[in-house]
This record gives structure tokens, sequence and C-alpha cells, in this order.
């Protein structure tokens, strides 16, 4: 099956900034697909690129089998989009704003909308100045989740939503996905990604340094691993693959490359196990080792 | 009241300045500009005292008066006079112009944006942005006094009168800061603070315009209106200062008026509170043109009102133009020599005065484009399935169509008021036709305004440099007796539309082949630039 969206080798320069710096990204179908990257790292122009509202300098970008800048209208009709900072005409309330966005996109579909109002508790009558930034982001995620699309470009929709609120967020993404829709979901709230997202690509200064599924990224890391045991793990500090060991009283604590586990855990049985446990790395600890490695380029 | 509400003006003001470092020299130094210009190019114009009275008796005319002030010094026109009864009309415009964009600019703009939010929050007295917004405006309005002032120095005038016009002008801004100040407290969108003004200056100017027609001097009605006020010093004539401490009545009692109304009120919000509104979507609002339809409305009927009410007016006037030729029977010879029956001249002035202010509306129109794609809605829509150019040109179509339709009305209202005198309805038609031939000149001014967006939403304002010329040329260009060329340049100088029958059928075509060109120009540079984002 074709990707529902496929970039690659993408530039994009603003006068002197380069803001793209050959982007590869990738979204199969029917997946829902995680975009992460620290503040100007590119992500809000890799999306507008998408949406054919900015030209790109040079690279191929495909969605849903189209070219965004020469098929934009087409296109449309076939994707919904959440800008990451909302802005609502100040003088139409939310409700008329859906209504808008729906009737420009096409088929617009009043059941679906009436039961999204209700489920993110969203009061339509209010004017569009008068909304907090949290319901001004409902209003742009009922617009988009009610519009039958093959594909959601959601751009950090949930930083102004309470815990609740991104609860019921997660269980419509989840939705769509049974659907067998796509979703490019650029967030910074890791847990989320972790519990939504089938791939991932993290995004720095302009190109992608890390892509693939979450089971592939956490292989290319590091589990921690925390024991208690009989001897002493001079042995284990020597083994590859083992780093920052620490030994207190009995118990020692040290990460793993995870492609060296297996020799590893075969050392480890060696000094006489009474307690393990293995915490598989999180996303946030994937996160912070490339932007970690950053900071130390950034000194040297 | 203590001092700690007005802790860190002295920081506001000088935060401020810098952020109108650009601006405020552009507005001072024009209204300067004008009146050097006018200072150094009358005396060639007109060097002999023959000259000068027989424009004095042009002036006579009530059309002029009109559009001029209440007519001081006609029976010995100096230089002096004529600058005071025909120029200082259209300086006191744009420093109460500037002043109410100051004004709005640095307080409710600043709330609708939320960044007054972040300053309130430190420590910045509650009186302090209001009071820091008057003080650059009394700083602007100074500029301003001084620059006229000296300009009129310049041209070796009386001192006393040259100050009393100058500090006039700028006190006449100031009445309209005060002004802005209470209608900044009373809705929540700065366009609508702003517009309440503008309001209030075209109410200003309808005022002194009816109470100088109607009587040499002008009457009641000119007395009410904050833009007669320097006129009424009789600079150059009979110089009396009193007149100028109106002005400034004004602005203590609106001052006063604003600071009662700011307490009033929480940050942000307006003395009318907002409204609950629609569920759903009214059917009109589901295309972009629909939406155009919907942010503008509101302003549209604001100027379809106020100028059918102008129109209606300036059209009742018509009666003192009829008496004035016959008890005058040399004003009609002098206007018979220009070849213009004196009616068909009024009726030429109001539909080209009308013309002027509609093209003012098209450029802020089309500058809704520059706004819709800053604030982050036009990305919104453009990534629904809507075009580009269905997004430009609907709105595009949509200030087409108001510009006709308050053209119209314009015409209609000059008509209608021309019919409660002794005017036929032949005549209303012919004024509407009349006023309506402006529109290929409108709609050059908004092509201009769309093709300049289309290439950068920041270029867009320079249109505002055409309905400016034409402003200056239309209204000036017989007095300073500029060369055909100069005038020529403004779209609005090739349609002189009475009698009906002489209508140049050439130009118009041209004009709207050249806005037609402009329209389409500003799409294709529209659909082939990056979107500007927030």
């Amino acid at each position: 099956m074709p990707a529902a969206l496929e970039i690659s080798q993408l530039h994009k320069s603003f006068g002197q900034v380069k803001a793209l710096d050959g982007l590869d990204l990738s979204v199969p179908t029917g997946q829902v697909a995680g975009f992460l990257g620290p503040n100007g790292a590119g992500k809000s122009t890799t999306i507008r690129i998408l949406l054919g509202l900015l030209r790109a300098d040079a690279g191929d970008v495909s969605v849903l089998g189209k070219q965004p800048w020469n098929d934009a209208v087409s296109l449309h009709r076939r994707l919904a989009y959440v800008p990451g900072d909302v802005s609502l005409w100040p003088n139409l309330t939310g409700g008329e704003a859906i209504d808008l966005l729906s009737r420009l996109r096409g088929r617009p579909d009043k059941n679906r909308k009436n039961e999204l109002l209700e489920r993110f508790e969203l009061d339509p009558t209010k004017k569009g100045r008068t909304y907090s930034k949290g319901n001004r982001q409902k209003v742009a995620l009922v617009a988009a989740l009610a519009a039958d699309v093959e594909l959601l470009i959601l751009d950090e929709p949930t930083s102004g939503l309470d815990p609740l609120m991104e609860t019921v967020f997660q269980e419509c993404i989840a939705e769509v996905k049974q659907d067998g829709r796509s979703v490019l979901l650029s967030s910074h709230i890791l847990a989320e990604v972790e519990k939504l997202c089938d791939t991932v690509t993290i995004i720095r200064n302009g190109h992608a340094v890390q892509s693939g599924t979450l089971a592939e990224l956490r292989h290319l890391t590091r589990t921690t691993i925390t024991a208690t045991i009989d001897r002493h793990p001079t042995a284990l500090a020597a083994v590859a693959g083992v780093h920052d060991l620490q030994y207190d009283e009995g118990t020692v604590t040290f990460d793993v490359d995870t492609d060296q586990m297996p020799s590893v855990v075969q050392s480890l049985g060696q000094l006489g196990v009474r307690a393990l446990h293995s915490a598989p790395p999180s996303l946030e600890q994937l996160f912070l080792r490339q932007y970690g490695d950053e900071l130390v380029g950034a000194e040297s | 009241m203590s001092n700690e509400s007005f802790a860190a003006t002295g920081t506001l003001v000088r935060f401020a300045l810098r952020r109108d470092r650009i601006k405020l020299p552009i507005w001072i130094a024009g209204i300067g500009l004008g009146m050097l210009y006018a200072v150094s190019a009358l005396p060639t114009v007109y060097s002999t005292p023959a000259e000068r009275q027989v424009r004095a008796g042009l002036m006579d005319s009530p059309a002029a008066k009109m559009m001029s002030g209440p007519g001081y010094g006609l029976d010995n026109y100096s230089l002096g006079a004529m600058i005071t009864n025909e120029m200082v009309l259209y300086l006191a415009v744009p420093a109460a112009m500037m002043s109410i964009f100051l004004i709005t600019r640095h307080t409710r703009a600043e709330e609708e944006t939320g960044r007054a939010e972040l300053i309130r929050s430190t420590v910045v007295g509650r009186h302090a942005a209001t009071t820091a917004a008057l003080i650059v405006a009394v700083i602007a309005n100074t500029g301003v006094a001084l620059l006229t002032a000296l300009a009129m120095l310049s041209g070796d005038l009386a001192a006393a009168d040259a100050f009393a016009v100058g500090i006039g002008i700028g006190l006449t801004g100031l009445a309209f800061a005060g002004i802005a100040t209470v209608t900044a407290q009373l809705a929540e969108p700065s366009r609508a603070s702003s517009s309440l003004s503008m309001a209030v200056v075209g109410a200003a100017f309808l005022l002194r315009a009816i109470g100088d027609v109607s009587q040499q001097g002008g009457n009641l009605l000119s007395w009410l209106s904050p833009l007669a006020w320097v006129q009424q010093t009789r600079a150059f004539v009979d110089l009396r200062w009193w007149p100028l401490l109106l002005p400034i009545l004004v602005l203590v009692a609106t001052v006063a008026l604003g600071y009662f109304l700011s307490v009033r009120r929480d940050v942000g919000a307006g003395l009318v509170p907002p409204k609950l509104g629609r569920a759903t979507a009214a059917p009109s609002l589901s295309t972009p043109f629909g939406l155009a339809v919907r942010q503008q409305r509101t302003g549209l009927v604001g100027w379809a009102i106020g100028l059918f009410i102008f129109a209606a007016a300036t059209g009742s006037l018509t009666e003192s133009v009829t008496d004035a030729v016959a008890e005058n029977p040399q004003l009609g010879e002098v206007f018979t020599a220009n070849g213009q029956d004196p009616l068909d001249a009024f009726y030429a002035t109001m539909a080209l005065f009308f013309a002027l202010l509609i093209a003012a509306f098209a450029v802020t129109s089309v500058l809704r484009l520059r706004a819709e794609e800053r604030t982050g809605h036009t990305e919104a829509a453009l990534a629904t399935a809507v075009s580009r150019p269905r997004w430009y040109f609907s709105w595009l179509g949509f200030t087409t169509l108001a510009s006709a339709g308050l053209l119209l009305i314009s015409g209609l209202g000059v008509g209608i008021g021309a019919m409660s005198g002794s005017a036929d309805f032949g005549t209303l038609v012919e004024v509407t036709v009349a006023t309506l031939a402006y529109l290929p000149a409108v709609m050059v001014v908004a092509g201009l305004t769309g093709a300049l967006f289309g290439v950068r939403p920041g270029l867009s304002s320079l249109a505002w440099i055409v309905v400016g010329y034409g402003f200056f040329f239309g209204m000036f260009g017989a007095l300073l007796d500029l060369p055909d060329i100069v005038s020529d340049l403004s779209p609005f100088a090739h349609t002189t539309p009475m009698p009906l029958a002489d209508l140049p059928l050439a130009p118009l075509a041209v004009l709207t082949a050249l806005a037609a060109v402009l329209v389409i120009a500003g799409n294709l540079s529209h659909r082939n630039r990056d979107l500007e984002s927030t």
C-alpha cells in the first residue's frame, strides 16, 4: 500500500535561515505517525509545505499521491488540519467557525459535529475572541475530526487541553486509526506520542535524526537495569554495552545498549541475581538523548 | 487617584515613541509639507490681489464653502486668508486621523492582542497606558503645530496668526485624541474603536459644512464641530485666540470621561459586554465570499448610512447654489467662463469627493485580506478545499460590489437631497450615474492594493499614497494651478462626470482595463508566493 504521505530530501530556506535541510518523512497509510522535535526544528514549516501553503525549495513531497503545491484544492478535500496556534475569527462564534471550515472543505457532517461538541464539552455559541487557548484548540479539533477525510495533519493539537480533554482526544485518534485513516501528529507530549503512534520521526535542525517504529527506536537506545546481586560487579563493568554502572550495598544500576542485551544478561547471571528490574527506554529518554547529544555537540 | 495609577508612564511613553519612530514622523512631516507646499506654491499662482479676488469669487459658492471653510476675508483675499480658508481643514483632518490611530494603537489594540495583559502584570499603573498614549499624542501634535506654523512663517506671514493656525491644527488633533480615548473604552475590537472616532470626524466635517454654507462665517452648527474651530480664529483677517479654548475643553472633558470609564471595566473588556451568538452558521456563511461579507458587513452598513446622510445633506444645499447665483450674477459668470453650469460644478465636486472617500473604503476593504493572513485565518481557510484565486477574488469581488453600492448610495443621496429642493427626477438619475462613473477609478485603487498585497502583504498599505494623491490634487489641483501631468497621474482626474453628456468614455475604458490588469496581477503573484505565517 502506498504511503499516505512521503517526503524526501526536502529543503526550505527563509532568507538566510535554513528551516528544512534534507528532511525525510513518511506516514504509512492507516498509521499514526509521531513527529517530534524541539521548538524551531522545522515541524510547522514541514506541515505548511504539506498543505501547499509554502513552496518547497527542493525535494519531493507527495500527500495522498498528489503534489500539495499544485493540487492543493483537490487534496484538501481529503485531509483536515489543526494548526499549532489556533486563531479564530474574533467576531464568529465557535460553532460558526466549525461550520464555515467544514463547508469550505465540503461534505459537512452535522451529526458527527454535534457528537464531537458534546465529547469535547465545547460551547459553540461563544465568540472567537472570548475562547481560551484550549477552547480555540477544541474548535479546530472538532472541525478537523468531524471531517470525513483520509488524512489528519495535527500540529501540537493538545498543547492547551486539560488532561480530561487529552484523554478524549486520544480516544478520537484511536477511532480514526480503527477506521483505517492516517494521522501525522506533531507533538511535545511524549507520553501521548508513545501511546498513540505507530512510528516516530525525530527532527533536528531541519532534518530527521531518528525514524522508525517505537520498537525499532528503542532498539537503538539503552535499557536501564537495576539488580540485587550477591557478588561485586567488577567484571560487569568491563562487558561491552554496559554504561554508567553504579553499585551500592548489593544493588547495581546500569544502562545497556539494547543490541548488547544477550551478552550482558549472561554476565549478570553469573553474579547471583536475587531481584531484577528492567526499564525499557521511554520516549523521553530517547528524545533527551538526541538533544543531549546536540548540547554536547554545541559545546565542543 | 494615587500616583500608583500612573506608574511606569514614562517608560511606556518611550516604548510607544520607539514603536512609532517611523509612522509618526511620516504623519507629522506629511502635514507640515502640505502646508509648506501651499505657502510656496500659492504666491506664484496668485501673484496679484486681482487674481486672488477672482479666486475669492469662486470660493463664495456654496460648493466651495462646503469643502473649505467659513469664508473669512473673502473681500480682501490675502495669502494668509486663502490658506486658512482653503487648506487648514485638510491639514486638521489628517491631524485628527493621526491622533485617533495613535491612541487606538496604544490602548485598545494592545488590549485586543493581549499584549496589555503582559504589560499590566508588571509594575504598571492602571492609567499608565492611556496616559502614555496621550503624552505621545501631545508630542506628535506639538510637532504638527510647530511644523505648520514654521511653514507659514517661511512665507513671510504674520507670526501671531501663523502660530494661531499651527497651534489650532495641533489642538484639533488633540481634541480627537481625547475623543478616541473615550471610544477606546466602549467596545472590545480596536477596529470598532477607531471607526467610532472616525465617524465623529465625519460628523464634524458635515456639521461645519452645513453651518459654513448656511451663513457667512458659519452658524451654530459650525461651532459644534471640532474641525471648525481653527478657522474660527479668523487668522490673517481679524485674529482672535479664544476659539482655541474649545479643543482644550474637549480634550480635558474627554480624557476625564475616558479615565472615568476605564476604571469601570476589566482589562481587555469593553463597556458593552460580548454576547453569545449562533451555535451553527447561517447558510450564507459557506463560501469565502460569504466570509468576506460577514467580516465587513458591519463596517459596510456604517459607511452606507454615513455616506447617505452626508450625501443627502450636501444635496439639499443645491438650493443655496441656485440662490447664490441668482443674487450674484457675477458668480454665475465665473462658472460659465469655466464652461460649466454652477450646479453641474457642484454635483461634479460632490461626485469626486464621495469617490475619494469610497476609494479609502476600498483600500481598507482589500487590506482586510492582509489582516486575515497575518492573524492566521487565511491559513485555516486555505487548508480546506479553497484555492488561492477563489479566496483572493472573493474578497476583491466583495470590495468591488461594496464600492459600487456605496457610490450608488452617495449618488442617490445627493440626488434625493437635491430633490428636496427644486431638482427633478432627471437630476437624481444624472447625479447617480455621474457618481457611479467613478467606479473604474476606485477599482484602480482597489486593484493596486490587491496587486501590492499579492507581491507582499506588507506592501499593500502603500496604496494609501494614491488615495492621498487623489485627494490632494482633486481638491487643490485647481487652486494650485498644477501642470496637467501632475494631476493626470491621479486615477480620479480622468472622470469629469457633469454634465453627463460630456462624460469621457475612453478614459473610463482605460481605467477599467487598468483595474482589471492590477487585480489579475495581484492574483498571479498571490498564487505563487509563500503564505505569511503568524
